[in-house]
């Protein structure tokens, strides 16, 4: 984890809901895909907590969708503004499980974390088999940044509006080595039953602290209570439970 | 002793600065973050003497200038705490802690106490008896003059370690429970808790917390808890630990002047993890500005003559 201040490059709607939040800034304690950074914004108490979707040495990108005081504060976010972050949080997904042939599933604004995801598999030398579901065709984004990774996402619409329609389940029926999946826990829960083999989730949660200090986002799991925040938010299928 | 130390129930500080408990886990864990030893003491989240997950989420909510949470006593048991957590604790503090202990009966809060009093680890025994987020424990010891008493007297029974009662905001007369619980052989109070609140999501039309309502802390209680750090710290002769909102070094000197002998920074730490060594370090300007030799003079410096 590390704390310091980001300047705005780029803040851009990619769609009705979700904006692109591009920030030049010290990304050093960003290790791995699935990270999460947390963010102070002007007149709020808490930091809000967003995935990383691809990040350098010196800049990262957000997508963050619109859902509250908070989002529309980031959305008024100038070019040349600051702000405070905390970088490196959470576990992140694991690139050494992938295997030969790695399925990446994500839903909604829960797209966002696997273009780094993917990024990161291609340069290890695999291809990854993507699937990106929406409601409808205006919530569709993140095609075209995966295009220029060479490869092709199957995109589900839930209205059949573009690609396949149906769930982001629908169009898992090609052979993997193992799963990645970010996106909302119904969508989670479905890609981990009908996934054959294993894979890991990462969880989205309401957040005090986001390193581990205040136990606000517990998650119970077979291994016993985990903090989304520190202990995740990416976890194995093997250890999660479904019952709540 | 040096400039800004500080005596808790004669136990010397290096400061008065003290994560509070429940906003910094077990301490080892923010080992990683700076060298814990540059704190006066810290408090460790409290513990029950069996495991508990806690509340179902969201247990957070934003609040203006604050939080709201309910978590809801998550913690593995003394036992766990003893085995797992200590040992991790004391390779990487060097100074005592303050175990914070939980219970849903008197007889609970004993049995906790009784085992974490041979620990080396532990210099103080700060028993919760505010606790807004359970039910039938916690928060209902702390709101009743004769019930705080008893659980003093029951905790004091079993420990040689000063016991320190965290006092509740919830009441009408903080004053009345701070006299039971010194004249019941308490050593020192820590105040505040955080206060009872609700937020409700208006597009669902629901509480966001699961648990409906939660405890509110961060700055927007910060001048309620100085009136009562101000209050109680008049009316007992024991030491007060002063908390609540507490955010830098110049909140640290109001409490200080109100009367506490010492400061817990607690929601601060959620949102930077840093604040406590950064209050550490902005105290001696502080002191040169108000022209203070040193930390202790100031120490109720607000009551006059």
């Amino acid at each position: 984890m590390k704390q310091s201040v980001f300047t705005v490059i780029e803040n851009t709607p990619v769609t009705e809901r979700v904006s692109r939040l591009r920030l030049r800034g010290d990304c050093s304690a960003i290790e791995r895909p699935g990270q999460f950074v947390n963010i102070a914004l002007p007149g709020l108490f808490l930091r809000r907590p967003f995935s990383v979707s691809d990040w350098n040495d010196d800049s990262l990108t957000l997508h963050y969708e619109l859902v509250g005081k908070g989002t529309e504060l980031l959305r008024s976010m100038q070019k040349g503004e600051k702000l405070d972050l905390l970088t490196g949080l959470g576990n992140g997904f694991d690139l050494s499980l992938a295997g030969e042939r790695p399925l990446l599933v994500g839903g909604g604004s829960g797209v966002s974390p696997l273009l780094g995801l993917a990024r990161r598999l291609v340069q290890q030398g695999s291809r990854p088999q993507v699937i990106l579901g929406f409601d409808t065709r205006e919530d569709i984004f993140l095609v075209d940044e995966l295009f220029h990774l060479s490869l092709s996402p199957s995109v589900t619409t839930a209205d059949g509006s573009f690609g396949i329609r149906g769930l982001a389940t629908d169009a898992m029926d090609l052979p993997h080595s193992f799963f990645y999946a970010c996106g909302p826990e119904a969508m989670l829960r479905a890609v981990a039953q009908k996934s054959p083999v294993s894979g890991q989730l990462s969880f989205d949660a309401r957040m005090g602290c986001g390193f581990g200090a205040c136990m606000g986002c517990t998650k119970e799991t077979l291994n016993g209570p985990r903090r989304v925040c520190r202990d995740g938010p990416v976890f194995l299928k093997e250890e999660l439970t479904w019952d709540d | 002793m040096g400039r800004l130390s500080v005596s808790l129930c004669g136990v010397e500080l290096s400061n008065p600065i003290i994560p509070a408990s429940g906003t910094f886990g077990y301490g080892h864990e923010f080992a990683g973050y700076y060298d814990l030893d540059c704190l006066g003491a810290l408090a460790l989240k409290g513990t029950t003497l069996a495991p508990r997950f806690g509340n179902p989420t969201p247990r957070i909510a934003e609040a203006p200038a604050g939080m709201l949470n309910a978590v809801g006593l998550q913690n593995p048991g003394v036992d766990g705490v003893i085995e797992n957590e200590l040992p991790k604790l004391a390779a990487v503090f060097h100074k005592p802690a303050i175990a914070n202990v939980s219970g849903f009966s008197i007889e609970e809060y004993a049995a906790v106490c009784r085992k974490l009093d041979p620990r080396p680890e532990i210099g103080w025994l700060e028993v919760n008896v505010s606790c807004p987020n359970v039910h039938g424990g916690g928060m209902s010891f702390g709101t009743d003059p004769a019930a705080a008493a008893a659980v003093t007297r029951a905790v004091k029974a079993v420990t040689k370690k000063p016991v320190i009662l965290k006092l509740s905001p919830n009441v009408t007369d903080i004053v009345a429970v701070a006299r039971a619980c010194e004249d019941a052989g308490a050593d020192g109070l820590s105040l505040i808790n955080t206060v009872l609140a609700l937020r409700i999501d208006w597009k669902t039309r629901r509480p966001i917390l699961a648990n409906t309502t939660g405890g509110l802390s961060g700055p927007a209680i910060f001048p309620l808890a100085l009136r009562m750090v101000w209050q109680v710290s008049q009316a007992v002769s024991i030491p007060v630990i002063g908390l609540g909102g507490v955010s830098s070094a110049e909140d640290a000197a109001e409490m200080l002047l109100a009367g506490a002998a010492a400061v817990q920074v607690g929601a601060a730490n959620l949102v930077d993890p840093y604040a406590c060594p950064k209050i550490i370090r902005a105290l001696p300007g502080v002191l040169d500005r108000m022209g203070a030799d040193n930390i202790r003079e100031i120490i109720g410096g607000a009551h006059g003559d």
